[in-house]
C-alpha cells in the first residue's frame, strides 16, 4: 500500500468527512435498491423484495461502522465525535459555558500576551545571520571604579591586527548631526561606523554600496549612506539620490548607498550613516568613547574571545603613546579587562528578569482561574451524577465517561484559548504602547506562530489540568451507587467536599502571593516617588543645539552665540530661567578623572567622575542649588579661568565638608593647570532615581588646556528652559523663534520635558507595578468569585440540614457562625499557605524593589488583612442566605 | 444445485480484485459477478462486501468513481489500480502454490510416506 494513497484517504476522511458519509449512505442504498429491483423482476412483490433485500444485506449501521473503520481514521473520528458531543453538552448550559470560557479566556489571553513579549524580546534571535557569533566588546576598569567602559580606537587597531578569535572587529558611535542642505535645517540621528560593521551584520544595501576601507581612511572623500526611511522622506525614494551631495555639519558628503528597509542597528533608528575615520599613526592611549562589536570565528566561544582580548590589552598599551598628560603606568593602573557579552544580551539587558517575573505572575492568575473553572465543573458534575450513572448502567465503561468528561473540559479549554487569543491580540497592543520606552526590541513583539502554538498548548494543558479533577472524582468505577441514592444524597460525601476545600485554599494562597507582590511594587513606587532626585523636573523644557564650525569658527564665537541664544530664550514671556549643560539626567555622558592637589596618587589613579560642562544660570533652571560657594559667571568662561564646581558627595569624599572644598584645587590629568573649586552643588541622581547620585565635577563651557586640548569648547549642549508653559507648542515655537533670530541655520534636537525624562527613569517600575496590580486585582476578583461560589453552593446543598437545625431550635446567629467558621477556617489555611509561598517567592522580586525589603512586614500585614476581609465578605453573603432559610420550606421538600 | 460454500477467511479480497480486474463494476455488480462466475456456489454476506471494498480502496489496490448504472442511476464504480493488478497477480500465484501444496498433502496415499 502506498504512502500516498494512505495519506490521500486520510486527508479525504478528515477534510470531507460529511461528503464521505453521504457517499457511503448512497452507495449502500444503491445496492439494496438494485437487489430489490432484481427480485421484483423475478416476480417478488415490491414490498417483500425491499424487505428481503434489507434483510440479506445485514445491519446497515454495523456495515457503515466497519466501513468507517476500514478507512482507517477511527481514532481521529472518535475524537472529533467526542468533541462534538462535548460542545453540544456545553451548548445546553450556556451560562456555565460563558462564565468558564471567559474566565479561561482572560487567564490564557493574559499569558499569551506576556509570552508574546517574552518571545519577541528574549527568544527570537536577532535579525542577522548567525547572531550567536556577534558579540559586544565592552571593558571594565576596576582601577578607576568604572564597571562599564567602551573600547577605544587604539584597541580597535590592536584587535584588528593581533586578534585570533575574531572574523572582524568594528567600532561605532551614535550622535546627532545637523544637515543644512535640505529645505529646513535638521538635527538628525546619525550612526558612525568603521568599514567592518555593516558587512559584519551580513546585510545587503538596498541601493548603491557600503563604506569601503578607503571611505574609512583619513583624507578620503567624505561619504554617507542613507537609511531607507530617511531616503524615502527626504529624497522621495529617488534612485538618483546616489551620487548627490548632502551637507552634514558643514561638510559636503556624497551619498553612496541606501540601507535595506527596516534596518535598525541595535534597536535604534538612524537617519544616515557616516564612516568613522581613524588615523592609526595619530592614535594614542585613551578615547574610550566607541562601543565595539565583533563577529567571532565559527566555533570560538565568548570565553576564548575574552581571553584573547585580555592578552591583547597589554600589547595595545605598549604599542601607542599615552594621551598627553598621562603615562602608560596610569593606564595600567586603570586595570582594563574584557567584559564581552553576546550582542543579544547587551541589547536585552536585565529586562529579562522583569519579564519572567511577570510571566510567573500571570501564570498564577491562570492557575487561580483554573481552580475556579474546576470548581464549576465539580458542581456541574455533581448535578449530572444521575446522568452519568445511567450511562454507566447502559454499558459505558468508566473510560468512556472519563473521556466524555475530559473532552468537555478540553473543549472548554479550547474555547477559552480562542477567546484568549483575541484578548492577547488587543493586550499586546496596549502592552507595547504602555511598556517602558526602553523596552528593547519592542518592534519584534507580535502574535506570531510561536505565540499561537503557546496559546494552543496553554488551552489544552489547562483543559486537561482542571478537567482531571472531576474525572478523578466522578468517573471512577464506584458510580453505580449513585443510582440508588436517586441523585439526592442527604449529605455531601466528605471526600467531595474535600476537593472543593483544597481549591479554595489554593486560590486564597495564590491570591496572597500575587497581592503581596503588587503591594511590594506599590511600596517601591512610593519610595521612588519620595526620593529627591536633586533637580526639579516640573515645568522644564529641554532641547539640544549643536553649533557646527560653519556657523561659528572659533571657540569664543561659539559661546558668544550660545550666550546670545540662552539670553534671548530667557527674554521669552513666562520663562523663569534658562541655562546650558552637556549632561541631562539619565543620559550617560562623559566621565574622566579628578586629581586633588592635596592628595597623593602614588598608589594608582583616582576613580572616574561624571563631568558636566555648564553655563551660568543652569543651577536655577535645573532646580539644583549651591551647598557652598558660588556659581560660574560668563566672565569665567570668556576669560577661560581655571575654575570648577563639584558635587556635594565628591566634596565630602575628598574633604569631608563642602565648606572645606572651597579654594581647593583639582585637575583632570597630570599636565593640565590646577582649577580652583569655587562652588559645591547638591547631589543629583543622574543615573536614575533608584541609583545613588554619582560624584560629579562641573566645568565652564570654555577652558584652556583641558583634556589635552589647548582651548576646549562644547559645541553641542542642551538648553534647559524653566517655564510654566513647558510642554506647550507655543513655548516651543517661541524658543525656536528665539534661536533662529540669532542664527537661522541651527536645528533644534531632542525636544523633551524634564518630567518625561524623570518619568522614564521610573518607567520600568511603574510598568511592573501596573502589570502586577492588574494581575493582583484579577486574582482578587477571581478568588472572591471562587470562594463565594463554593460557600454558597455548600449552603444550598445543606438547606435541609440547616432548615432542620433551625426547626429544632438553633439560633440564627448559630447558623451564621457555623457557615462563617467553616469558610474562615479554609481561608485561614489558605492565608497560612500563601504566607509561606510569598516569603519563598518574593525574593524573585528583590532586584525590582527599592526602599523596601522583600519581606516588608507592613505590606504583608496589609495584604493579609485585605484578603481576609474580602474573603470574609465572600462567605458572609451566602451565610446570610443560610440564615434566611425557612425551615418549613426546606423540610417540605422531604 | 449444490450446497453453497462459506467463503474461506481472507479470500474475499482476492475475489473482489479478480472481479474488478475484468472491468469497472459497482458493489452490487461485483457481488453478481462473483456469484455468476462461481456458478452460485459461494455464499457471500452482502453487507460484508463494503468494508472489504473500503479497505482495498484505502490500501490503494482499487479506486472508485461515480458513474451511471445500467438503469441510469448514480452508482459508485470500482476499478483495479496498477498496484492492485500486481497485488492480484501475486495473490493468485500465492494461492495456486498453496492449493498445490495442500492438494498434494491431502492426496498423499499411505504407501507414499
Amino acid at each position: 500500500m502506498t504512502a500516498w494513497s494512505r495519506f490521500r484517504s486520510w486527508l479525504q476522511a478528515t477534510l470531507r468527512r460529511s461528503r464521505l458519509e453521504s457517499d457511503m449512505r448512497e452507495e449502500l442504498h444503491f445496492h439494496i435498491e438494485a437487489y430489490a429491483t432484481d427480485l421484483t423482476r423475478s416476480g417478488v412483490p415490491r414490498q417483500e423484495a425491499l424487505r428481503r433485500a434489507n434483510l440479506e444485506f445485514g445491519g446497515a449501521e454495523r456495515v457503515k461502522e466497519e466501513c468507517r473503520e476500514a478507512r482507517g481514521v477511527h481514532v481521529l473520528e472518535t475524537l472529533f465525535r467526542d468533541l462534538r458531543y462535548a460542545l453540544r453538552a456545553l451548548r445546553r448550559s450556556p451560562g456555565f459555558t460563558i462564565v468558564a470560557a471567559l474566565t479561561l479566556g482572560i487567564g490564557i489571553g493574559a499569558n499569551s500576551a506576556i509570552f508574546s513579549v517574552i518571545n519577541g524580546v528574549l527568544l527570537k534571535p536577532l535579525p542577522y545571520p548567525h547572531p550567536e557569533e556577534l558579540i559586544d566588546l565592552h571593558l571594565t576598569a576596576p582601577g578607576v571604579n568604572f564597571p562599564d567602559a567602551d573600547p577605544a580606537p587604539f584597541l580597535y587597531f590592536t584587535y584588528r591586527e593581533q586578534g585570533r578569535s575574531f572574523q572582524s572587529v568594528g567600532l561605532y558611535r551614535w550622535n546627532t548631526q545637523s544637515v543644512t542642505s535640505l529645505t529646513e535645517p535638521e538635527e538628525a540621528q546619525c550612526l558612525n561606523v568603521t568599514a567592518e560593521v555593516l558587512p559584519m551584520l551580513g546585510l545587503q544595501p538596498a541601493l548603491g554600496r557600503w563604506f569601503s576601507e578607503r571611505d574609512a581612511a583619513p583624507g578620503s572623500p567624505q561619504t554617507a549612506v542613507l537609511t531607507y526611511g530617511w531616503w524615502q522622506t527626504h529624497f522621495g525614494a529617488d534612485r538618483s539620490a546616489i551620487g548627490r551631495q548632502i551637507i552634514v555639519n558643514g561638510i559636503s558628503r556624497q551619498v553612496i548607498g541606501v540601507m535595506p528597509t527596516n534596518f535598525r542597528f541595535l534597536d535604534r533608528d538612524a537617519a544616515f550613516l557616516l564612516p568613522l575615520q581613524f588615523d592609526r599613526s595619530k592614535e594614542f592611549l585613551g578615547g574610550f568613547d566607541y562601543p565595539g562589536i565583533a563577529r567571532l570565528k565559527p566555533g570560538v566561544t565568548i570565553e576564548q574571545a575574552s581571553a584573547d582580548v585580555e592578552r591583547m590589552i597589554p600589547i595595545a598599551l605598549h604599542s601607542f603613546p599615552p594621551q598627553p598628560g598621562l603615562t602608560v603606568k596610569e593606564f595600567e593602573d586603570v586595570r582594563l579587562a574584557p567584559k564581552s557579552r553576546y550582542l543579544s544580551q547587551m541589547l536585552i539587558g536585565d529586562i529579562g528578569k522583569t519579564l519572567w517575573v511577570l510571566m510567573g505572575t500571570i501564570g498564577i492568575v491562570l492557575l487561580i482561574a483554573c481552580a475556579n473553572v474546576a470548581n464549576l465543573l465539580l458542581v456541574r458534575a455533581e448535578g449530572r451524577q444521575h446522568e452519568l450513572a445511567i450511562r454507566a448502567a447502559l454499558g459505558a465503561t468508566w473510560r468512556d465517561i472519563a473521556r466524555a468528561l475530559l473532552m468537555e473540559s478540553v473543549a472548554l479549554g479550547l474555547l477559552g484559548g480562542a477567546l484568549g487569543l483575541g484578548f492577547a491580540y488587543a493586550a499586546v497592543r496596549v502592552l507595547v504602547s504602555m511598556a517602558p520606552s526602553h523596552l528593547p526590541r519592542s518592534n519584534d513583539i507580535s502574535i506570531d506562530p510561536a505565540v499561537i502554538l503557546f496559546t494552543l498548548g496553554a488551552a489544552l494543558l489547562t483543559g486537561i489540568l482542571f478537567g482531571m479533577i472531576p474525572v478523578i472524582k466522578y468517573a471512577a468505577p464506584r458510580i453505580q451507587n449513585e443510582l440508588r441514592g436517586g441523585g439526592r444524597a442527604a449529605t455531601q460525601s466528605r471526600e467531595r467536599h474535600h476537593a472543593r476545600s483544597v481549591l479554595v485554599v489554593t486560590q486564597v494562597a495564590l491570591a496572597l502571593v500575587l497581592l503581596v507582590g503588587s503591594g511590594l511594587m506599590i511600596r517601591t513606587f512610593q519610595a521612588l516617588r519620595g526620593v529627591d532626585p536633586g533637580f526639579d523636573p516640573r515645568d522644564v523644557l529641554t532641547l539640544r543645539i549643536a553649533i557646527p564650525e560653519s556657523q561659528a569658527k572659533d571657540a569664543t564665537a561659539v559661546i558668544r552665540l550660545q550666550q546670545a541664544i540662552v539670553e534671548s530664550i530667557r527674554a521669552i514671556p513666562g520663562v523663569a530661567s534658562a541655562g546650558l549643560t552637556t549632561a541631562i539626567p539619565t543620559e550617560r555622558t562623559g566621565h574622566d578623572l579628578v586629581y586633588a592637589r592635596d592628595k597623593s596618587y602614588e598608589r594608582g589613579v583616582p576613580p572616574l567622575r561624571l563631568f558636566k560642562f555648564v553655563s551660568p544660570g543652569l543651577l536655577a533652571a535645573m532646580g539644583n542649588h549651591l551647598i557652598a560657594g558660588r556659581e560660574f559667571t560668563w566672565t569665567d568662561a570668556y576669560e577661560r579661568r581655571p575654575v570648577a564646581m563639584i558635587s556635594e558627595n565628591l566634596a565630602r569624599e575628598l574633604w569631608q565638608d563642602p565648606q572645606l572644598a572651597l579654594g581647593k584645587q583639582v585637575r583632570e590629568d597630570l599636565q593640565g593647570p590646577w582649577r580652583e573649586v569655587i562652588g559645591v552643588v547638591n547631589n543629583v541622581r543622574d543615573d536614575g532615581v533608584q541609583e545613588k547620585p554619582p560624584a560629579a565635577a562641573y566645568f565652564p563651557l570654555l577652558m584652556n588646556d583641558f583634556e589635552g586640548d589647548a582651548i576646549a569648547v562644547r559645541r553641542s549642549v542642551s538648553y534647559i528652559v524653566r517655564s510654566n508653559r513647558a510642554g506647550s507648542q507655543t513655548l516651543l515655537a517661541d524658543v525656536r523663534q528665539a534661536v533662529w533670530s540669532m542664527n537661522p541655520n541651527l536645528p533644534l534636537a531632542n525636544v523633551r520635558t524634564l518630567q518625561e525624562i524623570y518619568d522614564q527613569s521610573l518607567a520600568r517600575t511603574s510598568f511592573t507595578l501596573v502589570m502586577l496590580a492588574i494581575a493582583g486585582a484579577m486574582a482578587l476578583l477571581i478568588g472572591l468569585v471562587g470562594i463565594y461560589g463554593v460557600i454558597s453552593y455548600a449552603v444550598s446543598q445543606r438547606q435541609r440540614e440547616i432548615g432542620t437545625r433551625i426547626a429544632v431550635g438553633a439560633q440564627r446567629s448559630d447558623v451564621m457562625k457555623l457557615i462563617l467558621s467553616e469558610g474562615m477556617s479554609l481561608i485561614l489555611i489558605g492565608l497560612a499557605v500563601g504566607l509561606a509561598g510569598s516569603l519563598a517567592s518574593t525574593r524573585f522580586l528583590s532586584s525590582l524593589l527599592f526602599g523596601v525589603t522583600a519581606t516588608d512586614p507592613l505590606t504583608f500585614a496589609a495584604v493579609i488583612l485585605l484578603l481576609a476581609l474580602v474573603a470574609l465578605t465572600a462567605c458572609y453573603i451566602p451565610a446570610r442566605q443560610a440564615v434566611r432559610i425557612d425551615p418549613m420550606v426546606a423540610l417540605r421538600y422531604e | 444445485m449444490q450446497k453453497q460454500l462459506d467463503l474461506l477467511q481472507g479470500t474475499l479480497d482476492m475475489l473482489i480484485l479478480k472481479a474488478v480486474s475484468l472491468g469497472p463494476l459497482h458493489g452490487y455488480g461485483i457481488l453478481l459477478r462473483i456469484q455468476q462466475v462461481s456458478k452460485e456456489r459461494l455464499e457471500i454476506q452482502q453487507g460484508s462486501l463494503y468494508p472489504a471494498l473500503y479497505r482495498l480502496e484505502h490500501q490503494g489496490w482499487i479506486t472508485s468513481e461515480w458513474g451511471a448504472s445500467e438503469n441510469n442511476r448514480k452508482a459508485k464504480y470500482y476499478r483495479l489500480t496498477g498496484a492492485g493488478k500486481r497485488k492480484l497477480q501475486a495473490e493468485t500465484e500465492n494461492w495456486n502454490r498453496m492449493a498445490d501444496v495442500i492438494a498434494g498433502i491431502l492426496g498423499t496415499r499411505p504407501e507414499e510416506v
